[in-house]
């Protein structure tokens, strides 16, 4: 025996520890990995049944608490260089009691009054805010003072799933043609909630749906174009489709058709800015007539679904919510963020995941493609307002309306293709050489309707 | 004395063995000594690469080790249980940037699992004049879904 006694009394002990922690190390691996798998399986708690009656997003959110929490972040407000909405204070007033708002467009540019004149638009244009406020804001604009709107604007304003099926006896499209029909006031009276969970989502299944009858009969006319008939988005779309289509629903161009007032997507035609111009003349719409020249002219929406769908990333199969609604990674679930924003702002999830470069790099490269997009758009505007103005010369003048309907059919139609560029909320960026394309032609139509004038 | 302290001893192995032996098969340790791409997915975070992969160009000649590991046997193992070992720590620790980015190494491996495979065009590539005196390119920064995007 060479071993001490004190030696050999202690190295059970010593072994014993050693295996203890040798065993807590394992025990706590084998723990992890349970932990890990039990989060590969996403559980979430149902812990309220909901039904197509469930409009309000805060009893969603007890089943989906962390989209719900990205959802309600759309009330952050963020300046990127031509997008996203500074909080502006404000001096609360009988008529529109809000204390914040996002900056002026009008005050910014104003010649975009110009464009505009005689139509709303000159009178309160600002820079859309987040989701959260998109009821709120067109509650309380200045252009509800100066005209009076449509129940049409709920449809993109509010969530209209449940009311219009209440409206309608059960009929979605009922209940939407039923509304278009009311006053804007009256209407605002059946809506609680803007975009919600279930304008987008299937309350068993959660899987993505189209909601808004506007959409449902646009594509359909698109799809038709094409050669496809009786489309049915619900049913014929495939999943990375309706993550375009669900934000297609409402981020487009449309108008008003009718005395009924009906939401109609002018999409007969195609997509791109000079179809819709063309089924535009052919269907002889007008918005307005311009105060300064005469001219019988239309105001573009906020197309971005229709510039997207002509750009790179439609091409190669990106949808909406892969840039602005990138996955996120909370604990080991991955979760689709539910706070919609520019993906400027969130550049490592919203970019990154396929462009391997440095975030400043990206920044610039977007910054690129708007500030070449912003210049041709000064430079359209500026050729637009120089027509405008000399048709208004010309009227002054005497010129009689014969004389002058050429020279508005160029304002009409540069007008539109501009504003097509500037309503569209990317500056150029979801379709960088169709913007510059639609804005030289905008230009061309100046230019045409300056030599006709003379 | 000494016959008793065996036997301690032997309890507490067979305590460790035990408990590391079911850990093992718990986290189906035995399958990533196989090649089957199903066990690269076993941990969550890989099922996204997976399902590319399934759908890619590649799918129907190449399997995950095929392209991330050497195509000898020694090297084949080493990089296994380097990866397996790194890969196992940050997922356990759930400390890792996203998105996930190839380490140098790896790109070594994967880009001459590409030019093993296609070893007369990357050579036909390199020795044009234009690209013989640069630095090599590297054929997964153009091609970078054949394997699986991601």
């Amino acid at each position: 025996m060479t071993e001490t006694p004190n030696r050999r009394r202690w190295l059970p002990i010593a072994l014993t520890l050693v295996v203890a922690l040798g065993a807590a190390g394992l025990i706590a691996l084998l723990v992890n990995i349970f932990q890990r798998q039990q989060e590969a399986r996403n559980p979430f708690y149902r812990v309220v049944e909901l039904n197509d009656d469930i409009d309000d997003p805060q009893i969603w959110g007890k089943n989906f608490p962390l989209q719900y929490d990205g959802y309600r972040r759309t009330v952050d407000q963020v300046r990127t260089r031509y997008g996203g909405s500074e909080a502006m204070p404000r001096t609360p007033t009988a008529s529109d009691p809000r204390s914040i708002v996002a900056q002026s467009r009008l005050e910014e540019d104003p010649r975009l009054k110009t464009m505009w004149a005689g139509y709303a638009f000159s009178r309160d244009f600002r820079e859309e805010r987040g989701h959260a406020y998109m009821l709120e804001d067109q509650t309380f604009t200045e252009r509800q003072n100066v005209a009076q709107q449509p129940g049409t604007c709920m449809h993109c304003h509010a969530s209209v799933y449940v009311p219009y099926r209440k409206l309608g006896g059960g009929d979605l499209i009922k209940g939407f043609e039923a509304m278009n029909q009311m006053k804007y006031q009256e209407a605002r009276t059946l809506v609680k909630h803007p975009v919600a969970c279930i304008d987008c989502h299937e309350p068993n299944t959660m899987q993505l749906r189209v909601t808004r009858p506007g959409f449902l009969e646009g594509i359909q006319k698109v799809k038709a174009a094409q050669g496809v008939v009786n489309y049915d988005v619900n049913r014929d779309a495939t999943r990375q489709e309706m993550r375009a289509y669900v934000c297609g629903q409402c981020h487009v161009e449309y108008y008003f058709k009718g005395s009924e007032k009906r939401l109609t997507y002018p999409w007969d035609k195609g997509l791109k800015a000079d179809d819709i111009l063309a089924y535009y003349e052919e269907a002889g719409v007008k918005d307005w007539t311009h105060a300064e020249s005469g001219a019988p002219v239309l105001k573009a929406q906020h197309p971005e679904f229709e510039l997207w769908s002509q750009g790179i990333h439609a091409r190669s199969g990106v949808a909406c919510a892969d840039c602005h609604m990138p996955f996120q990674r909370v604990g080991a679930m991955k979760i689709t963020d539910h706070h919609v924003r520019s993906p400027l702002l969130n550049i490592n999830r919203a970019c990154q995941t396929c462009h391997h470069w440095p975030e400043e790099e990206l920044r610039a490269r977007v910054q690129t493609i708007q500030d070449r997009t912003y210049q041709v758009r000064n430079l359209a505007l500026d050729a637009l307002l120089a027509l405008i103005g000399e048709i208004k010369a010309a009227r002054s003048g005497g010129a009689s309306d014969v004389v002058l309907a050429k020279p508005r059919g160029h304002q009409r139609r540069a007008q539109f293709l501009l504003d097509f560029i500037e309503a569209e909320n990317s500056m150029g960026f979801h379709a960088d050489q169709e913007a510059m394309r639609i804005l030289a032609l905008s230009i061309d139509e100046s230019r045409r309707g300056q030599v006709a004038v003379r | 004395m000494s016959a008793r302290l065996g036997l301690v001893a032997a309890v507490l192995a067979g305590v460790l063995i035990g408990v590391g032996g079911y850990t093992f098969v718990y986290a189906k340790g035995y399958s990533y000594l196989t090649n089957d791409p199903a066990a690269c997915a076993n941990c969550h975070i890989m099922r996204e690469h997976f399902a590319a992969w399934n759908r890619s160009s590649h799918r129907a000649v190449a399997v995950c080790n095929d392209c991330h590991t050497p195509p000898d046997l020694v090297g084949k193992y080493t990089t296994k249980a380097q990866n397996g070992f790194w890969h196992s720590f940050y997922f356990t620790t759930g400390r890792y940037p996203d998105p996930l980015r190839i380490t140098p190494r790896n790109q070594r491996v994967t880009e001459a699992a590409c030019r093993k495979c296609h070893a007369e065009l990357a050579a036909s590539i390199d020795s044009t004049p234009r690209h013989q005196d640069r630095a090599r390119l590297v054929c997964t920064k153009c091609h970078n879904d054949v394997g699986h995007i991601e």
